[in-house]
């Protein structure tokens, strides 16, 4: 197939990121006895029920409201009102997300006035909490999808409340691996936290005699309503909006005095956030994550000869490109390409700072797509790819190797169970970048040395 | 049918639920789904993008918001002996400004560059949820740009919201039936068929094919598997069509035999009985005693292969039980009978979009006591898995996870699988696949208790 001109186009070929409902249900599976229905014709739910179902290896149950061709005219109230019955005779949660759609936003639902009176029909005792949040599949990305949830929650949720001595941990969309990871590093602290979402079990749960339908574990209600009270909140959302900032809501309206981190991936987050937790809990570092750390040190100077080789194209959502981006710098690795298919975030602007004492200046695109990416891979002669399963082509058509990290993971198995942050966690991806970049060589340099120097290696047509 | 109901979760859900063997009205189908209740079904869009993706070297367009061009991107699975265009997922990503002031533009530039880097022989542009809302004239662009490119565009009727899966099965066959319209006369061509509803998902149109050649019938083109625009063009010459899955393509062959007077006849190519049968039916059409010779000597030979190995494998199935649930009736038709073959029972079976006629099938061919659904949900197949003690699921993506929660084996009969399922090989890599997800020893490690 031809190859792309670089440069502005209109239509989107390959696409490096979901729409808004698709973060957003995520965001709801991380809440303590949650469902979720989307308001607007049955594929939706669908579609992403089996993308996620793909990715997590787990049952995805989201219901929705089956908007046909009457409510499209009429309006799609009446659907609405008898799906939240219908979901909550069939899982009977403490808590329903309702999400719009592009169909929903267009014929001009009130998604907002639908939930409240439904919860009036039915007697506010007798219905579950309704959260409804604006979704529109046209309006932004997957990541401001998963936020505007989390944002619409803590604003449904958070309640003037006492003072207490506890931490909130918000977490962009990362593996149900890293989040048990980060409860791990939050428990070896001694840090008493709420950390939301928690899709640690939810959506990586274990095999049990008994199935249950919504999955035990989650960020509990009454801990989400506490978090007015914190003494501070961590959110891992440096190249967050504003506007859809968790952290900035419950500082602006509750004095919760927000510290944004990047994620724990690489010495120096890792760092920033045990530093933090050392400040605000009075505890020390324990011997054991110091281990950690020094086993992070050590495999980074034992591998730091292979990393140089690498030029690694980067692509994702946004926390995470940043993520990844730094532990490549840290390396020595070249991130020469930075992509995301987001459009709102403020990656760029962070990520042009953090690469500036690199050998050459990277590429960072914004609003991407995988043609796009793939058109700049030969020039800036890219020998690793990290991201999902969906930069695939990337290994088909151009050869290049693939780290697989993200969502959504559909082309092998266990991705809600990669880790990457905490010492450990990146010390593993680290291994496997190095071990990718490895491989490469190992394969090649045999007959790469043979052609390039054996005296007329040409002629003899080995 | 006389089938009785059990108690569901949901009222609205009873008409749907059916058990063999107790008297009840014939089961409800062919309807909406029930808002709320957690269908496994999608979307119109859905439908037509399936049966019309693996068009190899068209260029496959979604005039939408970007979600829909994003999780159906490379679905299929379907195998190309040619091009790779339909691989890629193309995308108007409608935005917000799009929506307010109408997307017929930035359609009509994403055509134009698309054309101009590709070349491609023809184009589908898929209309979505938002496009028949705010009423872009799909119609009218393609039209336009099909006059300046001077090559065929032709928009797919397929707004999610505008009925469910089937319509959207309906909207693809309208747009194949448009683009195989002879410009000229045509000539019938002796020997030739077509080869409806296989997508190729596997290699399984390629071994169909060859078996076909093998007897001495030609086949035209499938559709959709491995077709392409040039080879969907000689569709109308041939003397018969031959349809797998009816679901999708059955009102294609009704159409097509109204147009072009071309007989269909439905056909199975899952499980060795249906395979033989259907190999026969078709040599007996064309009423060619070589054709005759040829089928049973190869019926033979291929049965020399495969029945020791489906033998072997049933010996160690016999009396497991099975549960169906997948998209098309015809599909859960073959499967009872292919589990037959393994000395399986099937214990629960649905589909999301089976057709009244289907069901009477259905209802015949199964034991007394197995539960019958239509446009189940999760909920529905825990509760009837589990009470019917079915050793084993046969489904789709979706339905894997809770398969595997419940402790049962699972079949992906759907756009995952990597190995063919169709023909005399496909019947042995089916009991193949059942013997090694059923006799699994995993499964014993899940009653292991930790003291």
């Amino acid at each position: 197939m031809s190859k792309k001109k670089p440069g502005v186009r209109n239509v989107n070929e390959n696409p490096c990121n979901m729409c808004m409902p698709m973060g957003a249900i995520i965001a709801f599976k991380g809440i303590e006895n949650t469902m979720v229905i989307i308001h607007g014709s049955q594929g939706c739910a669908t579609y992403m029920r089996r993308h996620m179902a793909e990715h997590f290896n787990e049952p995805i149950d989201v219901a929705s409201s089956s908007i046909t061709e009457k409510g499209t005219i009429y309006g799609g109230e009446a659907n609405l009102k008898q799906g939240l019955e219908n979901l909550t005779r069939l899982y009977n949660p403490q808590l329903v997300g309702i999400l719009s759609t592009c169909l929903a936003e267009t014929i001009g639902e009130d998604i907002e006035r639908t939930a409240a009176e439904f919860r009036r029909a039915q007697g506010e005792s007798d219905s579950p909490m309704l959260v409804a949040v604006p979704t529109p599949g046209f309006g932004d990305s997957h990541t401001e999808g998963y936020f505007q949830a989390l944002r619409s929650i803590v604003q449904a949720l958070c309640k003037k409340t006492e003072s207490h001595r506890g931490i909130n941990v918000i977490v962009p969309h990362i593996s149900p691996a890293d989040v048990r990871e980060l409860k791990r590093i939050l428990e070896m602290m001694q840090v008493s936290y709420t950390l939301l979402p928690d899709i640690s079990d939810t959506l990586d749960s274990p095999y049990a005699k008994t199935y249950n339908n919504i999955p035990a574990g989650g960020t509990p209600l009454k801990d989400i309503e506490a978090m007015a009270g914190a003494q501070a909140t961590i959110q891992f959302g440096e190249t967050l909006r504003l506007d859809l900032s968790p952290g900035v809501y419950l500082h602006e309206n509750f004095s919760v005095p927000l510290f944004n981190l990047p994620l724990p991936m690489g010495i120096v987050a890792c760092d920033q956030l045990l530093k933090l937790l050392q400040n605000l809990t009075g505890n020390p570092v324990p011997d054991l994550l110091r281990k950690e750390r020094g086993r992070l040190l050590d495999a980074m100077v034992d591998s730091h000869k292979y990393n140089r080789e690498g030029r690694a194209a980067v692509f994702g959502e946004p926390e995470t490109v940043y993520g990844v981006g730094r532990v490549l710098v840290e390396n020595g690795l070249l991130p020469a390409i930075l992509a995301t298919g987001s459009r709102s975030s403020q990656v760029a602007a962070l990520l042009g700072p953090l690469t500036g004492g690199c050998d050459e200046e990277p590429l960072i695109l914004v609003d991407s797509d995988f043609s796009q990416i793939s058109s700049y891979c030969a020039a800036k002669e890219i020998n690793l790819a990290i991201g999902s399963s969906d930069g695939r082509l990337l290994s088909e058509h151009e050869g290049i190797p693939l780290v697989r990290l993200g969502f959504p993971i559909h082309d092998r198995i266990g991705g809600q169970r990669i880790l990457s942050l905490g010492y450990t966690g990146t010390t593993m991806f680290l291994d496997q970048i190095t071990n990718t970049l490895l491989n490469s060589k190992l394969s090649r340099y045999r007959q790469d040395l043979f052609q390039r120097f054996y005296p007329c290696a040409s002629n003899e047509g080995r | 049918m006389a089938m009785n109901p059990v108690p569901a979760f949901i009222p609205e859900r009873q008409k749907s639920i059916r058990t063999k063997g107790k008297p009840a009205e014939a089961i409800s189908c062919q309807v909406d789904s029930v808002a709320g209740s957690v269908s496994q079904r999608a979307c119109v869009y859905c439908g037509a993008r399936v049966v019309l993706n693996p068009i190899t070297d068209a260029l496959h367009l979604v005039h939408g918001p970007i979600g829909c061009a994003s999780y159906t991107w490379d679905i299929r699975g379907s195998l190309s002996s040619g091009a790779d265009l339909f691989r890629h997922s193309f995308s108007t990503d409608l935005r917000e400004e799009d929506i307010i002031f109408g997307g017929e533009k930035k359609l009509s530039l994403c055509i134009d560059e698309l054309i101009e880097q590709y070349h491609p022989p023809m184009m589908l542009v898929y209309s979505t949820c938002i496009v028949g809302v705010i009423g872009d004239d799909l119609e009218a662009v393609c039209k336009a740009a099909a006059m300046r490119h001077g090559i065929r565009i032709i928009p797919v009727q397929s707004s999610g919201f505008s009925g469910n899966k089937s319509d959207g099965y309906r909207a693809a066959c309208e747009v194949l039936l448009r683009l195989i319209a002879p410009r000229e006369k045509i000539t019938l061509q002796p020997n030739r068929l077509n080869y409806l509803g296989d997508f190729n998902l596997a290699g399984e149109a390629w071994i169909i094919r060859s078996y076909l050649e093998e007897i001495g019938i030609h086949m035209n083109v499938a559709f959709t598997g491995d077709s392409s625009y040039e080879t969907l063009l000689t569709a109308p010459s041939a003397s018969l069509n031959i349809v797998q899955c009816a679901g999708s393509m059955g009102y294609m062959a009704k159409r097509m035999e109204e147009i072009y007077g071309i007989p269909f006849m439905n056909i199975s190519f899952l499980g060795l009985e249906d395979t033989i049968d259907s190999l026969i039916r078709i040599t007996e059409f064309f009423g060619n005693t070589s054709f005759s010779r040829r089928t049973v000597a190869l019926i033979r030979r291929e049965l020399k292969t495969y029945s020791p190995v489906i033998q072997q494998f049933r010996t160690r199935l016999e009396g497991k039980k099975a549960a169906v649930y997948v998209g098309g009736g015809f599909k859960a038709i073959s499967l009872i009978k292919q589990f037959r073959e393994l000395g399986m029972d099937v214990v629960m079976v649905g589909t999301q979009t089976g057709r009244p006629e289907e069901y009477d099938t259905i209802h015949e061919l199964v034991t007394d006591g197995t539960v019958v659904l239509d446009d189940a949900n999760p909920r529905e197949l825990e509760k009837f898995m589990l009470e019917q003690g079915a050793d084993l699921l046969v489904g789709g993506v979706k339905e894997r996870p809770l398969a595997y929660k419940l402790g049962l084996a699972f079949i992906d009969h759907n756009h995952e699988r990597k190995h063919p399922l169709s023909g005399f090989v496909g019947a042995a890599n089916f009991a193949r696949e059942v013997y090694q997800t059923v006799c699994s020893p995993v499964w014993d490690y899940l009653g292991l208790e930790l003291p």
